[in-house]
């Protein structure tokens, strides 16, 4: 059991969640649930590959997949925002629709080679023992800048001017709007950030962390797993990282217990058994099940809700009949 | 109260032939309505009438279409709040627009273009607190809207707009959600603006408290200004009463001596809390009887919808309620509904009927067990069709046909779907909640015979009113509710509007001030019978009856009342009721 | 209603009855050109390919059965998404209902469960079919139980079900069950076979090679008993009350999350079954691809039918027909695209069904 990499893997894997879940938190805090991450990632990691592959520039990839993801999210706020169609199934549409175009459009990408995100790692804070090792060396770039997305995002919320007026629109956009706040270009900013914040966690995962297209098996769903994170982390983005990179830990050490021989000085089933190897690969989902479980019991004990207007169509002056 | 005219000034507003048109009404008619700075501006009128959209068009919200505005002279058109912003309008809602888990500051601060980008609440905080002092209103920067009470929350609302610079203020019926002290409070404070050079509009349906602080008097009737800009002297309130309506408006209640009989709910030492887990009721103790209205007063609040969640069995408690010797406590409500309690609910858009559900479905809510509209495990939708259909004709409800789906009804007719429903199950106990909120005076009239009549019939009535004087007219009993306990109950010889408005801010009744005074003299000028009545109540509508030091009801027959528009002889009285008062109006059209 | 462009939609006041229709269709031939311009783009011709359509779910009558058979589990599928989105239930894990379904299912065969050389075929049929309904059932009981007492979202629940139950069944279809080291299960006896119109080939030759089997039947039967219940049953009266409004149906008496808890397992019994329908009556055997994300698919033609059973049965034929064609096209996700912008359109379409657009200039702009 190689701690150090468990941890190191933890941190890559949960920054593809914490990325995607940043998004999201954006885009909920402003009063719309937008379920499509899934398909919004598959076509980010598609059109990064993509891209990254036909022009050798993995930055002009990155682009696409911001832009990709940015993109469908826009079809998403029309028809939430404007149509004021249902949330929770449009979103579900937009899931169906990238995986659609994710595999279509990326038709015979597997198997082949793009370039990728270099990695790095950070001078000075590298050397030190354990916490340099895990944290600080030789990450991928896209690590780095999920450490940084973190404190950025929760100041912009909750000690800015834009973030006062996020907040606003997602707890009272009546109030918001008698104060001369669009409503309806906030939601459209917001829907779209979180877009492209989920095409961007794709592409982490296609062209950084995991490199490679394998249809949708890409994603397969962790885009779920970060709208759940969203909840656990109760909107908040310093939870929200310590929730992607746990579960990230977690997924890896599960997928290591099937290494050695002996576990805990008796024999190792799953080294015995490959076959048990199904079980370990339940447990993301099953982590992400008790994950929501805990995080709803807990939010209602503390009185802690999501946004008050997160999930309702906003419509002015809708006369009271 | 202050106010004269100068010479050669200049309105700060000027509203001059302003149309306003929805889909199907005629919202404003080419009303005209100019305001001075200093001024204290009452807008006038029922239900329905218009006020609120014409200040609507003031503030950005609405864009007439016709007619001019001028804000100190210069002509403007607004196309969006922000605009009317940046004029120096500001309005307070009667509905307050506060975000519940952000600080006072923060609520004001949305919508400003500074600070650029970093947030430096104390520094705000200290702005804010110096602008309140200003204008004498206390309040504590840093707190969080959940935690203040309804008369601070106002005060934001207030504080947000004169931060922006407003020197134009409107303000929405601003003691609907206020005690009697509370909202002395409050025109102190408008006054003390006014006087630091603020034009106030004030909309309000209430006519001693038009009289108490307004300067000037423009009264709208179905979105036409029957009076614009009057001084208040020159009118008595009787005949201001008919300008807001248009015809003598004499309500036919009659209300029966009658003995309550035996007891029917009984509530014994019920606590529970609310939607924040803090105490919402304290140890309340209640008893209602047959044939009796109980009233429920107290500023919104205080316990009074906890109280009525309990009782139908949408929130738990501890204690006992006893329904007919039944314990219906933490009984969920279909029990509750079996033994014969009928709710109408305060929202009846959210949880009094079903949007997409037709009118069959929504009347069969609660009977879909029952025969003849349950047949085993089937629901007979030919009977439950017919069963709606009766309803509907009797209760005089305005839709194209039994099919039609709840959310096309007016709130005038989705009430009434919701009594025809509730009342046809002749149950022991109604329990209703801000029966004729929203409604115009047609309506409420039609509400408010229907209560009487159950009353007759011997069901049991709890009624839940912010209206004082509804509660005033239809109660036999009244309990007076502040901060969850029951501060006191009152019998109808002692019904006193000051002692209420006491008790409502937590004075307890053996504290109160001794026997009140005999009535006032009339107001000069006038000396009609409905002047003594009106020195007695604060609402317009509540011109019914004036009680005599005998302590008899005078009951105003239908001999004495002026000739009937058409005459329905031969039908019932609660049928001539309906048909001469609601079904004329909703041909025009009952709601904004 | 404003929009900040000079559409102006109203309130309708009444909707043809002809409009749902209209859009549903509407929204799958639009969803066809523009896949097909997708195709364009990604240099295929796609007439060539909707020509390929059309003689690989039509152009025969074995091509017709094949569409039938993978309308099967789309019906079931659909019938119980219907009913629970009915009471805006977000059933998304039909999928994973679907795998347990089939694995309780072939556990009859697998164990067995019983004696399968005395058991008479009907008997282990019927057995097979109830297990497979208990099974999705069971599995439906999970969300609708954290949703029911602990208000969880359903949809992130099922979804993490679906992967939860695949693996479930690869752990079998790996290990105990392999069929010499294959990832499937040795193929079932003949009496675990539901009955297909291949049998009576001996009677009537034209039937010879259809592999059309009862299912069809439990399909239809399905169908007629989702109507019953969803428009004339009292029950389905309260499942449409608390869909269009909880907190009025709480008002009325009625318990929700008994009845949240009541309609999951319903809808997951539905795709349980049809799981059995696929072990049993199509591959004869429980494997790692039994579905072609049957499950999503399901939940798009309940949409599309606009919750209407019989509507059901019409949309899972002509989404057997995309499913059957597309299995040798390239691109190969070309059937999940159309299915995609399927049920986009639809969902964006809905608007139609409650406002009328009317194009207004922007000097008479009405106040609104």
């Amino acid at each position: 059991m190689n701690w150090i990499e468990i941890f190191r893997s933890g941190i890559s894997t949960g920054t593809v969640l914490l990325i995607a879940a940043i998004g999201e938190i954006l885009t909920e805090r402003s009063g719309i649930q937008n379920l499509g991450v899934e398909g919004m990632m598959l076509v980010g990691a598609m059109a990064g590959f993509k891209i990254a592959y036909q022009t050798g520039n993995v930055w002009l990839g990155l682009l696409a997949a911001i832009a990709a993801g940015g993109l469908l999210s826009l079809a998403h706020a029309v028809v939430t925002i404007h149509f004021q169609a249902d949330q929770t199934v449009s979103g579900l549409s937009l899931t169906f629709l990238g995986t659609g175009l994710a595999l279509v459009l990326g038709e015979g990408l597997t198997g082949q080679v793009a370039p990728i995100i270099p990695r790095a790692s950070v001078p000075l804070l590298s050397q030190i023992p354990y916490l340099g090792q895990v944290v600080f060396s030789d990450h991928n770039l896209l690590v780095y800048f999920g450490y940084l997305l973190v404190p950025i995002t929760w100041y912009y919320i909750n000690k800015t001017r834009p973030g006062l007026h996020l907040r606003a629109v997602g707890e009272n956009p009546a109030a918001a709007d008698t104060l001369g706040v669009n409503i309806y270009r906030t939601r459209y900013l917001y829907t779209f950030v979180g877009g492209c914040f989920a095409g961007l966690a794709g592409a982490a995962i296609s062209v950084a962390i995991a490199p490679g297209w394998y249809s949708n098996l890409t994603v397969n769903g962790q885009g779920w797993i970060a709208v759940a994170l969203v909840i656990f982390a109760h909107w908040n983005p310093w939870r929200a990282a310590l929730g992607g990179y746990l579960f990230g830990v977690l997924r890896r050490f599960t997928l290591d217990l099937q290494g050695p021989r002996m576990l805990f000085g008796l024999a190792n089933p799953f080294f015995f058994n490959t076959n048990l190897v199904f079980f370990l690969q339940m447990t993301p989902y099953l982590l992400t099940i008790i994950a929501l479980v805990w995080g709803s019991s807990a939010a209602r004990k503390k009185r802690i809700g999501s946004p008050a207007a997160l999930g309702t169509a906003y419509q002015r002056g809708e006369r009271g009949r | 109260m202050t106010f004269s005219e100068k010479p050669n000034a200049v309105p700060a507003v000027e509203m001059q032939e302003i149309t306003l048109r929805f889909p199907g009404v005629l919202a404003n008619d080419r009303v005209n309505f100019t305001m001075y700075p200093g001024e204290i501006h009452a807008l006038l009128g029922e239900n329905g009438a218009g006020k609120s959209t014409l200040m609507n068009a003031l503030t950005g919200l609405y864009k007439p279409q016709s007619g001019e505005i001028r804000i100190h002279g210069k002509k403007v058109s607004f196309n969006s709040p922000k605009d009317a912003i940046a004029h120096g309008i500001g309005m307070v809602h009667q509905h307050f627009m506060l975000v519940e888990n952000q600080t006072v500051t923060e609520n004001i601060l949305i919508g400003l273009d500074t600070p650029r980008f970093g947030l430096n609440l104390k520094k705000y905080d200290d702005e804010v607190s110096h602008l309140a002092e200003q204008f004498g209103i206390h309040i504590d920067p840093t707190a969080r809207i959940w935690q203040l009470s309804v008369g601070e929350q106002q005060r934001v609302e207030i504080l947000k707009i004169l931060y922006r610079g407003a020197d134009i203020l409107i303000m929405d019926e601003p003691t609907a959600v206020l005690a009697p002290q509370e909202a002395d409070e409050l025109m102190d404070t408008l006054k003390e603006m006014a006087a630091q050079g603020k034009a106030i509009a004030f909309i309000s349906h209430k006519l001693a408290e038009v009289k108490q602080v307004a300067d000037k008097l423009t009264v709208l009737r179905r979105g036409r200004a029957t009076a614009e800009r009057v001084d208040l002297q020159e009118y008595t309130r009787e005949s201001l009463a008919s300008l807001m309506v248009g015809r003598e408006v004499i309500f036919n209640l009659h209300k029966c001596e009658q003995e309550p009989g035996r007891e029917i709910l009984r509530l014994e030492a019920v606590c529970a809390l609310n939607n924040k887990n803090l105490p919402a009721l304290r140890d309340v103790d209640l008893s209602l009887h047959e044939g009796e209205i109980f009233g429920i007063a107290g500023v919104a609040g205080n316990g009074q919808s906890e109280l009525v969640e309990v009782i139908t069995g949408l929130r738990e408690c501890s204690g006992n309620v006893w329904l007919e010797g039944k314990n219906i406590a933490n009984k969920p409500p279909s029990f509750s509904i079996s033994q014969g309690l009928a709710h109408i609910p305060e929202d009846r858009i959210g949880v009094g009927t079903a949007p997409n559900l037709s009118l069959t479905g929504n009347i069969i809510m609660k009977r879909y067990d029952q025969e003849p509209v349950s047949q085993k495990w089937q629901l007979n939708y030919v009977a439950a069709d017919a069963l709606a259909g009766n309803l509907k004709d009797e209760y005089d409800i305005q839709a194209p046909s039994v099919q039609t789906q709840a959310r096309k009804l007016s709130g005038g007719n989705l009430q009434k779907l919701i009594l025809a429903r509730e009342l046809s199950s002749t149950p022991r106990l109604i329990v209703a909640m801000q029966p004729t909120r929203g409604l115009d005076i047609g309506a409420i009239e039609g509400v408010r015979q229907l209560l009487l009549r159950q009353r007759e019939l011997g069901t049991a009535i709890l009624l839940v009113s912010e209206d004082l004087d509804e509660l005033l007219s239809l109660s036999d009993r009244i309990a007076v509710m502040y901060e969850g306990h029951v501060v006191g109950v009152l019998c109808s010889g002692d019904f006193d509007i000051t002692n209420i408005g006491l008790m409502m801010t937590g004075t307890l009744p053996q504290d109160l001030p001794p026997e009140q005074e005999a009535p006032k003299d009339p107001a000069p000028g006038s000396a009609s019978a409905f002047d003594e009545v009106l020195d007695h109540v604060k609402d317009y509508e509540q011109i019914e009856q004036a009680i005599p030091p005998a302590g008899q009801p005078v009951i105003i027959t239908e001999e004495e009342l002026p000739p009937a528009e058409d005459p329905d002889a031969g039908l019932s009285e609660k049928e001539r009721v309906l048909r001469k008062v609601l079904g004329k109006k909703y041909a025009e059209g009952d709601e904004e | 209603m404003k929009i900040p462009y000079p559409i102006f939609l109203k309130r309708t006041e009444d909707t043809p009855r002809w409009l749902p229709t209209v859009t549903s269709v509407g929204a799958v031939l639009l969803a066809f050109v523009i896949s097909g311009i997708i195709l364009a783009a990604t240099g295929a011709n796609p007439f060539q390919v909707y020509a390929y359509f059309y003689r690989a779910s039509f152009g025969s009558w074995g091509a017709f059965s094949d569409v039938m058979v993978k309308a099967i589990p789309l019906i079931l599928i659909g019938l119980g998404c219907a009913l629970a989105f009915r009471m805006r239930l977000w059933n998304i894990g039909a999928e994973g209902q679907f795998f347990v379904g089939a694995f309780l299912a072939s556990a009859v065969v697998m164990v067995p469960l019983v004696n399968l050389d005395t058991t008479p075929r009907w008997a282990i049929i019927a057995l097979m079919m109830l297990l497979g309904m208990i099974g999705g059932a069971l599995y439906g009981f999970i969300p609708g139980f954290l949703k029911a007492r602990l208000h969880i979202n359903e949809v992130i629940i099922t979804l993490m079900l679906n992967y939860v139950a695949v693996l479930w069944n690869n752990y079998w279809i790996f290990g105990k069950w392999s069929e010499a080291g294959f990832q499937m299960t040795k193929t079932f006896p003949r009496n675990a076979w539901l009955p297909r119109l291949a049998d009576y080939a001996a009677e009537i030759p034209a039937f010879s090679g259809l592999t059309l089997h009862a299912g069809i039947i439990f399909g239809l039967i399905a169908a007629v008993i989702i109507y019953l219940i969803v428009y004339r049953s009292k029950w389905g009266y309260k499942i449409t009350l608390i869909g269009d409004n909880p907190r009025a149906a709480r008002y009325a008496g009625i318990d929700i999350a008994r009845n949240t808890i009541l309609v999951f397992m319903v809808s997951g019994a539905l795709a349980g079954l049809a799981g059995m329908t696929e072990v049993s009556g199509t591959v004869h055997r429980l494997q790692e691809r039994i579905s072609t994300s049957y499950g999503f698919s399901g939940v798009i033609v309940a949409w599309l039918a606009k919750l209407n059973p019989f509507a059901v049965i019409i949309v899972s034929i002509l989404f057997g027909a995309l499913l059957v064609a597309s299995r040798e096209i390239q691109p190969s996700g070309i059937s999940f695209l159309i299915q995609g912008i399927t049920l986009f359109l639809v969902i964006s379409s809905d608007v139609l069904l409650r406002y009328e657009i009317k194009w207004v200039r922007p000097a008479q702009e009405t106040a609104q």
